[in-house]
């Protein structure tokens, strides 16, 4: 799946309240699932509500990121948590909703409708990390 | 007709396949790769939840290597007996569909029941057996599709097809596991053996020894000085081991030398000489048919009284036609001679040892031997080794550091300037 290139985006991610935003760098693959995979784990220990995985870098996603995402996807719903994928490019989009992931997550076009649609959940302050 | 989502799809799977081949070639660590391929697996298709197990035979169990989306549930060992898994290996690598109500009576027949209930914990929906060369190596179970859809036709195919590389990437794995663990235990093999060598060769060295009863522990120090002027001159390990077993082997051919004439409290007359003198050929004739490690050891004890200027003795060689192992230990040889106590006379003072080796440099001895046997001693007396083996060797209050240095230092000046290199090589 190729998109709008950002070569070399890290994986990161930062918590405004109780929503956490998950960025997924420029390739999801092993290397980078793993770390986006530990990002909304420790978020969601953290007692996050709500996580926001921001698509926006992501030019690539390959079979173990698709794989990394339903994990990611399994452990907010044990946690209680909403969760929404922001950002993705059409073709991702596409992927997403043929394997199914869609039917478990909510996809927002960007961040800002993503947390617009959260309002619910959000609370006060920003940590970055 | 292809739709444009059939499209996509295929061309993701393909992806996955080519993410699998990486995954299996890549991995250096066998749980990596069996988690890795997993996880190509369930992206792939979109699948929920699953688990691969590697078989172990001998232990007769399923060790689950990797899981994914189970949470806590995750089994550890499961049982199969041998027949199960012949079983299973003759399936071909078949897909063993565990969602189909009819089918449960015959899949706990064909699993047990201690595995089968493991996978229906696991809410999996396919069980793949693993197989390479008909024999089972592993079990992948894998859970429903995240759309909730059953699996297709061409999805089973593609799984199966991905089942087949990493049942080969598992046996491919765990050969080149069983060729680490061979190598290691065959490194262990080839230390005991060379442990056991090292100890024979020093056990015969002192045998030789005994013969000789003013020079016993002779051979053990020209092999342990053989060993310093090697690894002063920057040898390698097995360099070094050989040259040290030549110093302890040097002299074996006195073991065929009358015990009265090695023995004799006199200097010797020249037919008792041309005896002795016989015992270098004979060492070599001795070790020369045994297959030593270094193949230059019976080189050494046939040529340990050879001289550089080529008045030596059993074949009168000079300069390079001597092997260096062989001049390593004349030196060595020579060292102990002169700084041991003999019948007819007594050991030599350290400067008038140092005098010799200054005036028989190119001529008895090669200079660079000379050299790097120097400077391992001038380290020693300057304190720069961790072991002081020369001096202890020497005997405590032998070498006194302030007189030697000096020598020392102006007989290793000389050698370096190359005085003694070849006008009386």
């Amino acid at each position: 799946m190729m998109g709008e290139a950002y070569v070399g985006s890290p994986v990161r991610s930062e918590r405004t309240g109780d929503v956490a935003v998950i960025y997924t760098g420029d390739y999801l693959n092993r290397l980078s699932g793993e770390r986006v995979e530990r990002a909304a784990r420790e978020r969601l220990r953290e007692g996050c509500r709500a996580l926001i995985v921001d698509f926006r870098e992501t030019s690539m996603v390959n079979s173990i990121g698709v794989s990394i995402l339903l994990g990611v996807i399994d452990a907010a719903e044990r946690a209680g948590a909403h969760l929404v994928f922001a950002g993705a490019s059409g073709q991702a989009a596409q992927l997403f909703e043929l394997l199914g992931l869609t039917r478990h997550v909510t996809l927002a076009p960007n961040q800002q409708t993503a947390l617009a649609g959260l309002t619910a959940y959000t609370g006060a302050g920003a940590t970055h990390h | 007709m292809v739709t444009q989502e059939q499209t996509t799809k295929l061309i993701h799977a393909f992806s996955a396949l080519a993410d699998l081949g990486e995954e299996i070639a890549e991995s250096r660590d066998f749980d990596e790769m069996v988690r890795s391929t997993l996880h190509v697996v369930l992206g792939a298709l979109g699948l929920r939840r699953g688990v691969v197990a590697e078989y172990e035979k001998l232990a007769g169990v399923l060790r689950f290597v990797a899981a994914w989306g189970v949470g806590d549930e995750a089994p550890t060992d499961v049982a199969l007996d041998a027949g199960r898994a012949e079983l299973l290996g003759a399936s071909g690598g078949n897909i063993l569909p565990l969602d189909e109500a009819d089918s449960q009576a015959a899949l706990q027949q064909r699993l047990g029941s201690e595995l089968a209930a493991a996978l229906a914990g696991l809410s999996a929906s396919i069980v793949l057996p693993l197989v390479v060369h008909g024999e089972i190596v592993g079990v992948m179970a894998l859970g429903g599709k995240a759309t909730g859809e059953e699996f297709t036709t061409e999805e089973r195919e593609i799984v199966r097809t991905m089942a087949r590389h990493i049942g080969v990437g598992i046996n491919n794995h765990r050969l080149l596991r069983q060729v680490k663990e061979r190598a290691v235990e065959n490194q262990h093999l080839y230390d005991n053996l060379r442990s056991i060598y090292r100890d024979t060769v020093r056990a015969f060295a002192a045998a030789i020894d005994c013969k000789d009863k003013y020079t016993q522990g002779h051979s053990e120090r020209v092999g342990k000085y053989s060993e310093i002027i090697a690894r002063e001159m920057g040898w390698s390990e097995e360099q070094i081991e050989g040259v040290a077993v030549g110093g302890y082997l040097h002299d074996v051919g006195k073991l065929v030398v009358e015990r009265d004439i090695i023995n004799a409290p006199y200097r010797i007359d020249a037919k008792q000489s041309s005896e002795l003198n016989r015992h270098p050929a004979a060492g070599y004739e001795i070790l020369a048919p045994i297959r030593h490690p270094d193949a230059d050891i019976p080189l050494m004890a046939k040529y340990h009284h050879e001289r550089i200027d080529g008045r030596g003795y059993p074949e009168g060689l000079m300069g390079d036609a001597i092997p260096m192992t062989a001049k390593i230990v004349a030196l060595a040889d020579s060292f102990d001679a002169m700084t041991t106590d003999r019948t007819y006379r007594r050991r030599k003072e350290f400067p008038e040892v140092v005098e010799d080796l200054r005036v028989n440099s190119g001529r008895q001895f090669a200079p660079e031997v000379v050299l790097a046997f120097c400077r391992a001693l001038l380290r020693e007396v300057n304190g720069e080794m961790p072991e002081r083996r020369v001096i202890r060797l020497l005997g405590k209050g032998y070498i006194e550091p302030e007189t030697a240095r000096p020598l020392l230092v102006a007989l290793i000046a000389e050698l370096e300037a190359g005085a003694h290199a070849t006008a009386r090589a």
